[in-house]
């Protein structure tokens, strides 16, 4: 075969290594693109005619909302991927993932609510959106919690796999049903889909700082994977000769 | 035959064997033998299909057990550490439904004729809550009786017997090897079964 | 023996157990009704508000007292060793899980089916409500026994297994609760219940075909 050995690359060892020299480029790209969106958001984007000054935090967070609903679909994809093909890579990413995915569903939770306060009234509204992400909140931490609690490495690993299978495979029944469940109980609630329409820039700034919160997520990922590594294969030759080398 | 080739067990960060290769013929009885925490239930567990191999594959008639699954399980027997007794039945019904369970309709005589073989019979339907360790253990093995499995897998089946008993089990797996059964075991105790040589496995890491 | 066979087999086994250890089942009943008393205690006695929430809390109820019954699905199997011989039969291990599923809704979600008119009534449910409550919960409460079994799998011989199948299972069940309680609203307020009870049906049909796939994988996963 003259492809490219993508085996070589799931290989703990190997891994290792090239994450090492990926996470100072994605942590960059990450400042580049917060640096670069904050000041299209902050600066550039018009104040808001309705909403003032207030809207500004949609910066934060919709990139969060978007990447918390992203990081998850992914997670199941390293957990499928680790099942099927019982590389211990995979899973070792589901894990290094959650943890992102959880303080951005939280991130976006709270600004929502910080949002929410000037132009609602109220910290909180059971809007169909953020119920929804208050559900994928709940699921992150199901996820973490069952991998907590297992002592086993096999298990635990497999076991979160499942659980973030399933939760995948119910977040669209979820959703569906939260959106019914809110259309039925309209009048109280404000909805969020009629937001004022919104200039190009503003749109743009939104994207550039979902750029950031992706290439932070891949970062923060990798260096919590790399840590599972170095905790998983304490052991092993590799990491013993590693560290004798930078003693 | 069950063959084991180049079996490896890790859990958690140790490797408890590798390399363990074996074969078992029709006849035969297998005695694994190592110090506490050397991997035998975890042998016997995964050549039972409970537990995946690290490393290596592990037969019988040939097949991949994991392959020929249901021809596999509806010809062997495990005996665990666990007697898979339900407290709140009773002898008997413990061992109707287990046999019924595994696929194979047992009447009340046989039933009976198994558990009276190990010294159960006046305490057939009582509640095994009420037997002692030793008594639940002897209802496991009437299952063994019943199931009529070509392959017995025993996890330490001496523990926990009084003498009497230990002579009936050994006599027990002597007349299964007698009648062309297998039998791998693991034991503390020493096996003497009248004209059986059984061969060793050392479990080394 | 065919598949059936055991299936009816292990029912039999399953209401036997159940039947020897009746405090089990009237416990969970009781839970489900005493859950369901405390709201009115809570919000006070006001009919019309009672009337509004009755559904919402018979359900909510129901949830509470279906993911209490969890731990009995197979924790006492997985315990004496009855759980690593049914694996090792020779039946495919999605039968035999159906079976465990299908005795655990008789045990602890047809009770709760049968006495759950009584809360409604304490509610003032209107008569049509009370029917469709009755509907909804036939319907629903299997699939909360069907995906608590992913739950019970997982988290078997785990310290703090119990509140860790709440954590794992309450977000799952958040649908059922949902078209179970809009469906007596629906009923309530005369919009009718229809769409909430076929919502209900599809979930359940989906529910029985998909999970005892991954009840299997769960129970592979914690029996190694």
């Amino acid at each position: 075969m003259n492809s490219i050995n993508w085996y070589k690359y799931s290989s703990p060892a190997t891994f290792y290594g090239l994450a090492g020299k990926l996470i100072p480029w994605f942590y960059s790209a990450a400042a580049l693109f917060c640096v670069a969106g904050l000041y299209l958001g902050l600066v550039l984007a018009p104040t808001d005619f309705q909403q003032s000054d207030a809207y500004r935090i949609i910066f934060i967070h919709v990139p969060a909302a978007w990447m918390s609903m992203f990081i998850y679909v992914v997670m199941a994809c390293w957990a499928a991927l680790g099942l099927a093909f019982n590389t211990r890579l995979s899973f070792m990413m589901a894990s290094a993932l959650a943890p992102t995915g959880a303080m951005l569903t939280f991130v976006s939770l709270w600004t929502g609510a910080l949002w929410g306060k000037p132009t609602w009234g109220a910290w909180w509204v059971w809007d169909a959106r953020l119920t929804s992400e208050l559900i994928l909140f709940f699921l992150y931490l199901g996820f973490m919690a069952l991998q907590a609690a297992i002592d086993d490495p096999r298990r635990a690993d497999r076991a979160g796999a499942l659980i973030a299978l399933v939760g995948v495979v119910n977040v669209p029944i979820i959703y569906f049903s939260v959106r019914w469940w809110n259309t039925l109980h309209q009048g109280a609630s404000v909805s969020m889909t009629k937001a004022p329409s919104m200039a190009a820039i503003m749109l743009v700034g939104m994207l550039v700082m979902a750029l950031a919160a992706w290439m932070y997520a891949i970062a923060a990922a990798l260096s919590r994977a790399r840590s599972i590594i170095l905790e998983r294969e304490k052991n092993s030759q590799w990491v013993a000769q590693m560290v004798e080398a930078e003693v | 035959m069950l063959e084991g080739k180049d079996l490896a067990c890790v859990r958690g960060e140790r490797t408890l064997f590798s390399h363990l290769n074996f074969t078992l013929n029709e006849g035969e009885l297998l005695l694994v033998q190592g110090a506490n925490g050397s991997g035998k239930t975890s042998l016997l567990r995964m050549l039972c299909g409970l537990l995946t191999p690290e490393f290596g594959e592990i037969l019988w008639r040939g097949e991949e057990i994991g392959a020929a699954r249901e021809t596999y399980h509806a010809e062997m027997a495990y005996f665990g550490h666990a007697p898979a007794v339900k407290e709140d039945l009773s002898a008997s019904e413990n061992l109707d439904f287990s046999c019924r369970l595994a696929g194979i309709p047992v009447d009340s005589d046989e039933v009976k004729g198994a558990l009276g073989h190990l010294g159960l019979g006046h305490c057939l339907n009582l509640p095994t809550k009420s037997l002692s360790q030793g008594q639940r253990r002897r209802v496991a093995l009437a299952r063994l009786m019943l199931v009529k499995a070509k392959l017995w897998i025993l996890d330490e089946p001496l523990t926990a017997l009084d003498q009497a008993a230990l002579q009936l089990v050994q006599t027990l797996i002597g007349e299964h090897l007698r009648q062309g059964g297998m039998a791998l075991m693991t034991t503390h105790q020493p096996v003497m079964i009248t004209g059986i040589v059984p061969k060793t496995l050392p479990l080394t890491p | 023996m065919s598949t059936l066979q055991i299936v009816f087999v292990l029912l039999r086994r399953e209401l036997m157990l159940a039947m020897r250890r009746r405090g089990d089942v009237l416990t969970v009943l009781f839970f489900f009704v005493i859950v369901a008393s405390l709201f009115p205690l809570g919000v006070g006695p006001d009919p019309k508000l009672l009337r509004l929430m009755g559904g919402g809390v018979v359900w909510v109820a129901a949830l509470l007292a279906a993911m209490l019954s969890l731990g009995r699905m197979f924790a006492s199997d997985y315990a004496d060793g009855t759980l690593e011989q049914l694996v090792l039969t020779p039946t495919p291990p999605v039968v035999w899980i159906t079976g465990k599923i299908l005795a655990h809704w008789l045990v602890s979600g047809v009770p709760l089916i049968l006495v759950a008119p009584v809360l409604g009534v304490q509610f003032g449910l209107s008569n049509e409500a009370l029917v469709v409550l009755v509907f909804s919960l036939l319907l629903g409460t299997p699939v909360l026994s069907l995906i608590g079994a992913i739950g019970a799998a997982l988290t078997l011989g785990l310290r703090g297994g119990g509140v860790l199948v709440s954590l794992l299972v309450l977000p799952l069940y958040i649908p059922v609760l949902i078209f179970g309680a809009g469906a007596v609203d629906g009923a309530m307020s005369g919009l009718g219940s229809e769409a909430h009870l076929s919502l209900l049906g599809s979930i359940l049909i989906l529910a029985f075909m998909l999970t005892p796939w991954a009840v299997s994988a769960a129970l592979r996963i914690s029996i190694e």
